[in-house]
């Protein structure tokens, strides 16, 4: 699949073929212009930057609680996470230690919103693909997590949730208890998801064998996420590097072994049955005690460079803050954007399949433009 | 809240032996990080002693190990730390514009992660405005799209890019946005695209500059 030049099936002239920027399954912007013989994808280049708002250079602008709502606007489906990479970041470059009761929350809102967002990944990918059925039981259930993303801080898809220090509300009344009735059905929804496409016969024909890549490209390539682990390398942030208090949780890390579509799709589902026991994990144990840690009312950085990243529903999230002594703003921020990485294996992915399966490929890499463009 | 503020000083600490009681860290003072020396580090070691004068300094930071060396060993000593250290995995490069500085306008740095044993480096070289970057897309294919980024961003070149161009801005667009002296509130780039429609303002560049 990798490597040399393809030979083309018939005498005929390659086509051009510019699939996006405004078609349904590129789900967002992207771009790709596609060298064609017949149906075969012989050449793809993805071409990005539609929707680049210059987030980066906005951060060096902002002091450092107003640098939040920016991160939500990253991957947007998933805010939860990217405020938590930057206030992780921030945390490690100021030294503040969280109180354990926010971290709990923390992690509670950052698994809600990996479901969220693999939800939303299942849903476009099975369209994608034909099936439009899964779609509905996704939507129901991400409604249900909005709706506790709503009750916790009035949003439901830009959270801005997450501050240095901690979070910074209490949880409302009852919010455990909806909660907790979420999660005790969820996991018997995705059996229902899993009833609709694991044994389906179209569905494996659609992606077993497609968009291989195997485990030493994968790394050389740079994914991470569910990609890297559908290849067979068991790697995740919050087992590697924990942060907030994920080393006290039990949860198993998901891998495949075939490194195609089918095994992502594997992989994504395991992954909402291990968050929905994260948070179970999480309501059970959630200590008492204050939500915010006792932080400057303005923050000042010490001079040096900090990374810090979480494992995001894409992938590793990262940011990296250059600080200057004293400052209020982030001299540079940088963000490590899971999906733009994944994003450039698609080529290699793709070359020498079907137009039909570079949308499944495109799908199970599960890019967000947002994050991507920034 | 009121005990907090009047948190004993450590002579009184000595006075009255016991208490206060240690607070949790939470309600403490943050721990600023310190920077320290880490050449003795045994992969900064490794490293000096694997490809000759590669290393400039190494500083840890925050448990972080930031390498400085040297632009012209930059290759070699990527493709050392790859071969023989282990650091299979380039997490992600950027740059950092510091416009004011003598040694070198950009810091260029790349950090890689070890799997055996979860360990992460970071390497830093300094750039001058004029100066280009050798590219390490020979060691690492991923640095492919990171390198169009900061060229993108920064207008750093690297040497032996197979394909430098723009990759989030327009081929078209005049400047590199996250250089610290392009304007946060953007220019005009309509002059630019159709210089017949907006005739006036332009961008940075005026017409006798060789601007649109």
């Amino acid at each position: 699949m990798m490597g040399g030049p393809l030979e083309p099936l018939f005498d005929v002239e390659e086509m051009e073929l510019s699939f996006g920027p405004q078609h349904p399954s590129t789900h967002g912007v992207l771009r790709v212009m596609l060298k064609l013989d017949g149906e075969k994808i012989m050449d793809a280049k993805p071409i990005i930057g539609y929707l680049h708002r210059g987030t980066e250079k906005l951060f060096e602008t902002e002091p450092f609680p107003q640098c939040i709502p920016h991160t939500d606007r990253l991957d947007y489906v998933a805010a939860a996470t990217n405020n938590q990479g930057f206030v992780v970041t921030m945390e490690k470059l100021l030294g503040i230690t969280i109180p354990p009761r926010a971290a709990y929350i923390r992690m509670i809102l950052a698994e809600l919103g990996r479901i969220s967002s693999h939800l939303v990944w299942l849903a476009t990918h099975a369209i994608d693909l034909g099936a439009i059925t899964p779609f509905f039981y996704n939507f129901r259930e991400r409604e249900e997590i909005l709706d506790l993303f709503e009750a916790y801080c009035g949003a439901r898809l830009t959270l801005n949730t997450m501050r240095v220090g901690g979070v910074p509300f209490e949880l409302p009344d009852g919010w455990v208890d909806q909660c907790s009735d979420f999660i005790d059905r969820f996991p018997k929804h995705v059996d229902e998801y899993e009833q609709l496409l694991t044994g389906n016969r179209i569905w494996k024909r659609r992606t077993i064998g497609i968009g291989v890549i195997s485990a030493e490209e994968a790394i050389e390539m740079g994914l991470t996420g569910p990609p890297l682990r559908g290849s067979g390398v068991k790697w995740d942030i919050r087992k590697v590097f924990p942060y907030d208090h994920y080393d006290e949780i039990d949860f198993e890390i998901p891998v495949g072994s075939n490194g195609d579509t089918y095994d992502r799709y594997l992989v994504r589902m395991q992954e909402m049955r291990q968050s929905a026991r994260i948070i179970r994990q999480c309501l059970d144990r959630l200590p008492e005690g204050p939500v915010m840690a006792k932080v400057p009312k303005v923050l000042r950085s010490p001079e040096g460079m900090v990374y810090a990243s979480v494992e995001g529903p894409k992938g590793e999230l990262g940011y990296f803050i250059v600080a200057t002594p004293k400052g209020t703003t982030p001299y540079r921020c940088h963000v490590r954007p899971p999906s733009f990485i994944n994003l450039q294996a698609l080529p290699e992915m793709v070359q020498g399949l079907l137009v039909a399966d570079l949308v499944a490929v495109i799908g199970t890499l599960d890019i967000v433009l947002g994050e991507i463009d920034r | 809240m009121t005990d907090e503020k009047n948190t004993p000083k450590p002579e009184d600490q000595a006075a009255a032996p016991a208490q206060p009681e240690a607070k949790p860290p939470w309600l403490d003072k943050p721990v600023t990080p310190e920077h320290a020396d880490a050449m003795d580090d045994p992969d900064v070691a490794a490293l000096a002693a694997g490809v000759e004068g590669a290393v400039l300094s190494a500083d840890a930071f925050a448990g972080e190990l930031t390498i400085t060396i040297d632009p012209a060993k930059l290759v070699d000593a990527c493709r050392f730390l790859k071969k023989e250290r282990g650091f299979k995995f380039l997490v992600d490069m950027t740059a950092v514009d510091w416009p004011e500085r003598e040694e070198g306008r950009f810091d260029v740095i790349y950090w890689m992660h070890r799997f055996d044993d979860s360990r992460r480096i970071r390497l830093r070289i300094v750039a001058g405005e004029e100066q280009s970057v050798p590219t390490v897309t020979g060691v690492w294919k991923t640095s492919n799209w990171m390198e169009r980024e900061v060229y993108d961003m920064f207008g750093i070149v690297f040497d032996g890019h197979p394909n430098l161009e723009r990759i989030l801005l327009w081929e078209g667009f005049n400047g590199h946005p996250l250089r610290k002296d392009f304007p946060v509130e953007g220019i005009d780039t309509g002059a630019a695209v159709q210089p017949d429609v907006y005739p006036e303002g332009g961008g940075p560049l005026t017409e006798e500059e060789g601007g649109a």
